[in-house]
């Protein structure tokens, strides 16, 4: 519990009374009119481009829709359970979980690794930092189909760049990376790690540079060596960066699409399909935008929970005032 | 950060497949008014897929035509992507209706018209008897319920596109006419060490495409009528055509016939695409529409980046028939790409469809490298490989349109993912006809 909830019988009684006068009523209309001024267009266009959408998703869900006409047949929840049925759909929300997983428990460790040795003083810092985070900035579609370019192979007759140089190491017989169903979850991911990784190491940089001076110090007296340091002193004290990258990167995983996308279109045999890739494949493409919308809306709902619970859990001491705060 | 941005995320992706006005209205032109009379000015828009050259240029030339014989009439022609048209635009756009929606634009065969006509948004164009009648049997895909809504300018049937490089080496000097003469130059092909038939099985419908082969070969010409108009694949047929296709890859070792890595290989665009694979020799053959043409010539190793030539080793054959086999002989696939007006389209939209279909126009398009449907148009056709397809399809005795055109994208892709299922992943026949059903009844 955090020092605000202990004061407990002072917070229950309320703000201090200010005087009975109330502002007058130019100075209300001003308030009123500087709120409308600063938040006027935000909330605008948040009602208009994001919670309508999501309840004309909600309520397209409930339709037999192809997108074209005036929607006319109500099929109230078959589209949902159409959905829960389907095995494809089975495999891409355990696709999903499979990166969310992965990512962290193989990305923040790596991350928080390579962040702690950059910390360093090294040579060519800057440079190496650069260089890190270059694929981050590059655009999702050229990184994929860079590496679809790079990846893809037809033994005998055509090598991809990386199968290439692996036989020039003396690898004959490297996987099928896209090919095999069952390795290609696992070339996603690397992928992914190759691309997201900067983003992380960089963000553990700067929670890294908040860790104060005197600390170190402190535990350099007590004669702690470089790895106990860190574990001690600059672990613990990274925690809120951890949380929040790590929160980034579970949104991120659930809402994977553009590399799939682009990477194996979630093939092979649906193997690396996603809930996005299977929202666009099943609704869109084949314009069943009601069932679509119903895929939507999981997906959203999948999304919205588990951000909640990770805020209400997990974030709770980094996120003071936020929704689920006032919740016990 | 949290809520907020899940939100926004997840709502931007429910939006992409809702029907907003706004990208349909970015598109300016505007739909023209259909009470407009001579005099006033016209504004007609006109979306097409001809996004290359040099089909770009010459349909803007075309509506130049028309502009400068018809004072008063502006035509906008747009060219955009094929899918973003067909998937996103067109059905974005129809549904703003008035003036987002464009006049004149590419309609697809059988179950993809029928949904738009279906929602009203179509102009029935049967009253265009001359345009209807000189493109034959061509239109009788975008015949819905005995009116005509939308007129090929483009048709062909699929066949085997092969590198005739490649054939001579393995000593194969005529095109097979039967499955097992086609399964003896195979092996031939196989033992010169290139994969004789590549396959874009990623993709699904280029896999799918040989499935719908052995169909045709398999179903009675009757079978298939019924199962479209019903939309009920309980015939035997199609289980039986799954088994003959599975049967026939079976009889070879490994990978064969077709390339290694199927699943993961695309159909296009890339390098190790399979048209790529077979413009730089790594396979043989491949079976595809009348567009492999230009989709293989861009992929040739050192092809210039405009007006890639066509290779001249680049030849094709009609899929050969398979003995036995209780289809119409002479059978083929195909289909093409067709106009359709909107249904508040200023009248002058039937004037410049009647002019873009017309003997001369339809001839000059042939010159560009295309195959034209209005009888006596072929005569622009310069090239022998499409001459060739021009003929194949002329002397099909039955013309099938794609499967998953005919029978709409859902069961299309029900339908293609068993297959590919079938094929490369751990499928049975009876699962094709099976998925198909299934889709069905979400429809």
């Amino acid at each position: 519990m955090t020092a605000l909830d202990d004061a407990g019988p002072a917070l229950a009684a309320g703000p201090a009374p200010v005087g009975d006068r109330r502002p007058s009523t130019r100075v209300r209309l001003r308030a009123w009119g500087e709120i409308t001024l600063f938040a006027g267009p935000a909330v605008l266009v948040y009602l208009l481009f994001v919670l309508l959408p999501v309840a004309l998703a909600a309520y397209y869900s409930f339709f037999n829709w192809n997108g074209l006409g005036p929607l006319e047949r109500f099929i109230g929840i078959d589209n949902y359970t159409r959905l829960l049925a389907d095995p494809v759909f089975h495999r891409s929300v355990a696709n999903n979980f499979f990166i969310v997983v992965m990512s962290l428990l193989i990305q923040g460790p790596l991350a928080i690794l390579v962040a702690l040795l950059m910390n360093r003083r090294l040579r060519f810092r800057g440079l190496l930092r650069a260089l890190i985070f270059v694929p981050y900035v590059l655009s999702e579609v050229t990184a994929g189909i860079a590496w679809q370019i790079m990846l893809q192979s037809v033994p005998p007759a055509r090598y991809g760049p990386v199968d290439t140089w692996l036989r020039m190491l003396g690898v004959e017989n490297p996987p099928a990376w896209l090919a095999d169903p069952n390795v290609v979850m696992w070339t996603i991911f690397g992928i992914l790690t190759w691309k997201y990784l900067g983003l992380a190491i960089i963000l553990m940089l700067a929670g890294l540079a908040g860790v104060p001076e005197e600390l170190y110090e402190a535990a350099a007296l007590d004669g702690a060596g470089w790895w106990k340091t860190q574990w001690y002193v600059t672990v613990p004290l990274l925690g809120p960066t951890i949380r929040i990258w790590a929160f980034l990167s579970i949104i991120g995983s659930l809402q994977l699409f553009d590399m799939v996308w682009i990477v194996t279109g979630g093939g092979p045999l649906h193997a690396s399909s996603t809930m996005a890739v299977y929202m666009v494949e099943y609704g869109l493409n084949v314009t069943q935008i009601g069932y679509g919308s119903a895929v939507a809306v999981v997906l959203f709902l999948i999304s919205l929970v588990i951000a909640l619970f990770y805020q209400r859990f997990a974030l709770r001491r980094d996120l003071q005032g936020a929704v689920t705060t006032g919740v016990r | 950060m949290n809520r907020r941005s899940i939100a926004r995320v997840t709502a931007g992706v429910a939006a992409a497949g809702i029907a907003i006005g706004a990208l349909a209205a970015c598109s300016g032109g505007g739909g023209g008014d259909a009470t407009a009379t001579s005099g006033e000015e016209v504004s007609i828009t006109w979306w097409h897929n001809g996004t290359g050259e040099p089909l770009k240029s010459f349909w803007e030339e075309v509506a130049a035509e028309f502009e400068d014989a018809n004072p008063g009439v502006q035509v906008t022609v747009e060219a955009f992507q094929n899918e973003d048209l067909q998937r996103t635009l067109i059905p974005n756009a129809l549904q703003s209706g008035g003036d987002a929606a464009p006049d004149l634009f590419m309609v697809w065969a059988e179950g993809e018209i029928k949904a738009q006509v279906e929602a009203g948004y179509l102009r029935d164009l049967s009253g265009l008897t001359e345009v209807v009648e000189s493109v034959g049997g061509a239109g009788t895909g975008w015949n819905v319920d005995g009116k005509q809504y939308g007129i090929p300018f483009r048709f062909g049937i699929e066949g085997i596109w092969y590198n005739q490089d490649i054939f001579d080496e393995a000593g194969i000097s005529e095109n097979p006419a039967t499955f097992t003469e086609f399964d003896a130059d195979i092996d031939k092909i196989a033992a010169t060490g290139v994969a004789p038939i590549g396959v874009g099985a990623a993709d699904g419908w280029p896999a799918a495409h040989w499935w719908y082969q052995f169909a045709i070969k398999t179903c009675s010409a009757e079978s298939l009528q019924q199962a479209a108009d019903t939309l009920t694949f309980d015939d035997p047929c199609f289980v039986e055509a799954g088994e003959n296709l599975k049967a026939w890859m079976d009889g070879f070792p490994g990978d064969l016939p077709f390339q290694a890595n199927p699943t993961s290989t695309p159909a296009q665009s890339v390098p190790n695409s399979s048209a790529g694979l077979l413009a730089s020799g790594a396979t043989s053959m491949e079976l595809m529409g009348t567009w492999h043409r230009g989709e293989v010539a861009k992929l040739v190793p050192g092809a210039p980046a405009d007006n890639p030539p066509s290779p001249e080793w680049l030849r094709w054959m009609p899929v050969p028939d398979i003995e036995g086999a209780d289809g119409a002989p002479g059978a083929a696939l195909g289909s093409g790409d067709a106009w359709g007006v909107y249904k508040d389209a200023p009248d002058q939209t039937l004037d410049l469809l009647s002019y873009i279909m017309s003997v001369d126009v339809q001839t000059r398009f042939a010159e560009t490298g295309e195959i034209p449907t209005v009888a006596g148009a072929e005569a622009g056709i310069s090239d022998p490989v499409l001459m060739q397809i021009a003929e194949g399809t002329q002397n099909a005795t039955l013309v099938v349109t794609w499967l998953d055109t005919q029978y709409g994208p859902v069961i299309g892709k029900a339908m293609n993912d068993a297959i590919v299922n079938l094929m490369f992943g751990d499928g049975t026949p009876q699962q094709v006809p099976d998925a198909m059903n299934a889709a069905a009844a979400t429809l």
